[in-house]
């Protein structure tokens, strides 16, 4: 059914219609409606699952990987310093091969103090083991929590996903949304039916000691199927369309790529007023595309070979910054085109940080620059705060 | 593409009456998009609250610059906030005043348009909660949205009596400004 609302709303009855069995989170800033929602709809009785309230984000991410391992669907949410202080669980809930779902809803870290949206939060756990996907709209976040179960849960994967949302912007943010039935999700997503799973009638040990004869064949182990996820990912979107009928993507979405001589990278809600910026450029005359990075891990290496392949110039809008480094995403961009025949030149333009507004402006500003050959820059700066300082 | 935004204070209900004139708009068949300026929310600080109408999909997300419609909840606010900052020189302008346009006398082209929403809420509310008054207000003078739209939007999140309340009052500042908008 079509209707209109917040996107936090959009992803709790998502969540709701996944039928988890154990929902665990902890109730502080920085949290989001959708776990306030999913604690309402519970209580009501609207989903039949145990809420666990706890006392920190670690002790959530702890619960879901008790739950998981017991042969529960599980899920959380949280984001910025609450998926920081997850971050140790998380290694160790994709080191026990657990599949379960959360929400990482995108905001800036501390200090200082920020609540507003940027990417850098669930850019420093890129490389934990979790699957990460980023969504451009209210829709594409409730159907990526559809099929993010199904891919964490296929025995060819058996890692955690990560859905990340841009927090504000995304899930503050009103607008209509088609939400399936609970027959259809189903349909889609069968109960899930653990291969393993704790039982003391049939007692194994999980995430246990592993000596260095060992430890090195286990993380081999999760990078071959994390990369191999890749083809999970994509067949999960198509059998989404031929369900639901919708398509947004599988590890790319490009828009206007095909003769594009520059091509603008993003991740989440930017790439929606992206492509609306590149009607402006095309009817200009201006040959731009945008290429909506939709899975963030497993990195879609050939798939931006292929994309970026005839591209003149490309340009990452950065939202997370490397300290000391370069742009998360650009890096590996650049890597993924090294050694390339005609290999374009790789912008790295980080903006919107801690919430910083991107307009047509901060594009143009980006395009200007990379025309003139600037490899690495912050667009959208304040010049005044950085004479007076 | 219509771009409105909305000038309140914390408590006033301004990313309320946002979240309600796009579940209305969409209820009349539009696509529609409501956001608050994301701020820290303290009860009488100047909010900002964001509305898009569009016949399409909308994709944009930054805020809104250039809006075709500037509402102003409290008057007060102009004396610190440039509410008209970007109005287009072709759009409206709505305040929340008992006093008339001519009245204001603000430096600019676009349309102004001033209803008494306090004034309509307390009548009808016993409380100055005047954000349904302004949608209705809204609907009166740009006819971007139907007033049934409007009425069901308030219904399906006030309901019973004080939906009945809220509707009167949306009804009252419907009528008064579409008069001064004809």
């Amino acid at each position: 059914m079509r209707k209109m609302i917040e996107g936090s709303r959009a992803v709790a009855e998502a969540v709701g219609l996944c039928r988890p069995d154990v929902i665990s989170a902890y109730p502080i800033t920085p949290q989001t409606h959708i776990v306030e929602d999913l604690s309402q709809m519970v209580a009501d009785g609207d989903i039949d699952a145990q809420y666990v309230r706890v006392e920190s984000e670690h002790s959530a991410a702890s619960v879901c990987l008790g739950a998981v391992a017991a042969g529960s669907r599980a899920y959380s949410a949280t984001t910025s310093q609450g998926l920081m202080l997850m971050a140790e669980v998380l290694y160790n809930i994709a080191g026990m091969r657990l599949p379960l779902v959360i929400t990482g809803v995108n905001r800036a870290l501390s200090a200082p103090l920020s609540i507003w949206n940027d990417h850098q939060d669930t850019m420093a756990l890129r490389d934990t083991g979790w699957l990460q996907l980023y969504a451009e709209n209210s829709q594409e976040v409730l159907d990526m929590h559809i099929q993010a179960y199904k891919i964490s849960e296929d025995d060819r994967v058996l890692l955690p996903v990560m859905v990340c949302m841009d927090g504000y912007v995304l899930t503050h943010t009103y607008e209509s949304v088609d939400m399936p039935t609970q027959e259809e999700v189903d349909a889609f997503l069968p109960r899930y039916d653990p291969l393993y799973k704790l039982d003391p009638d049939d007692p194994y040990t999980l995430g246990a000691f592993a000596d260095p004869s060992l430890y090195q064949e286990m993380r081999y182990e999760i990078q071959q199927d994390a990369l191999g996820s890749k083809a999970v990912i994509k067949e999960a979107a198509r059998d989404f369309k031929a369900s639901f009928g919708r398509w947004m993507g599988d590890v790319l979405d490009p828009y206007q790529c095909d003769d594009a001589e520059t091509i603008f990278i993003g991740l989440g809600t930017v790439v929606g007023t992206l492509k609306e910026w590149v009607d402006v450029k095309r009817g200009q005359g201006e040959k731009v595309g945008a290429l909506k990075l939709r899975c963030f891990r497993p990195f879609p290496l050939e798939e931006l070979r292929e994309a970026l392949g005839n591209a003149k110039r490309v340009v990452v809008v950065e939202k997370a910054v490397g300290v000391g480094a370069y742009g998360i995403v650009a890096a590996e961009v650049r890597a993924a085109l090294y050694g390339q025949a005609n290999m374009p030149p790789v912008t790295c333009a980080m903006a919107g940080l801690g919430g910083r507004d991107i307009t047509f402006e901060t594009f143009e500003e980006m395009l200007k620059r990379a025309q003139a050959g600037e490899s690495d820059f912050f667009a959208g700066m304040r010049a005044e705060l950085l004479e007076a300082s | 593409m219509i771009e409105i935004r909305i000038h309140g204070r914390g408590g006033q209900g301004s990313v309320t009456a946002a979240e309600l004139l796009a579940v209305a708009a969409f209820d009349d068949g539009r696509e529609a998009q409501a956001f608050p300026a994301f701020g820290v929310e303290r009860r009488g600080a100047p909010v900002l609250a964001f509305c898009r109408i569009d016949s399409k999909p909308i994709r944009i997300r930054s805020q809104i610059y250039e809006p075709d419609y500037v509402i102003v909840q409290d008057p007060t606010l102009m004396e610190t906030v440039d509410v008209l900052a970007g109005l287009k020189p072709e759009g409206t302008v709505l305040i929340n005043t008992e006093h008339s346009a001519s009245d204001l006398k603000l430096d600019t082209t676009a349309r102004v348009v001033t209803c008494p929403a306090t004034q309509i809420a307390l009548k009808a509310l016993g409380r100055p909660i005047m954000n349904t008054a302004i949608m209705g207000a809204f609907s009166g003078i740009s006819g971007a949205i139907s007033f049934e739209a409007i009425e069901r939007s308030i219904r399906h999140r006030f309901p019973g009596e004080m939906g009945d309340k809220n509707v009167q009052a949306a009804r009252k500042a419907y009528e008064l400004t579409k008069e001064q908008a004809e």
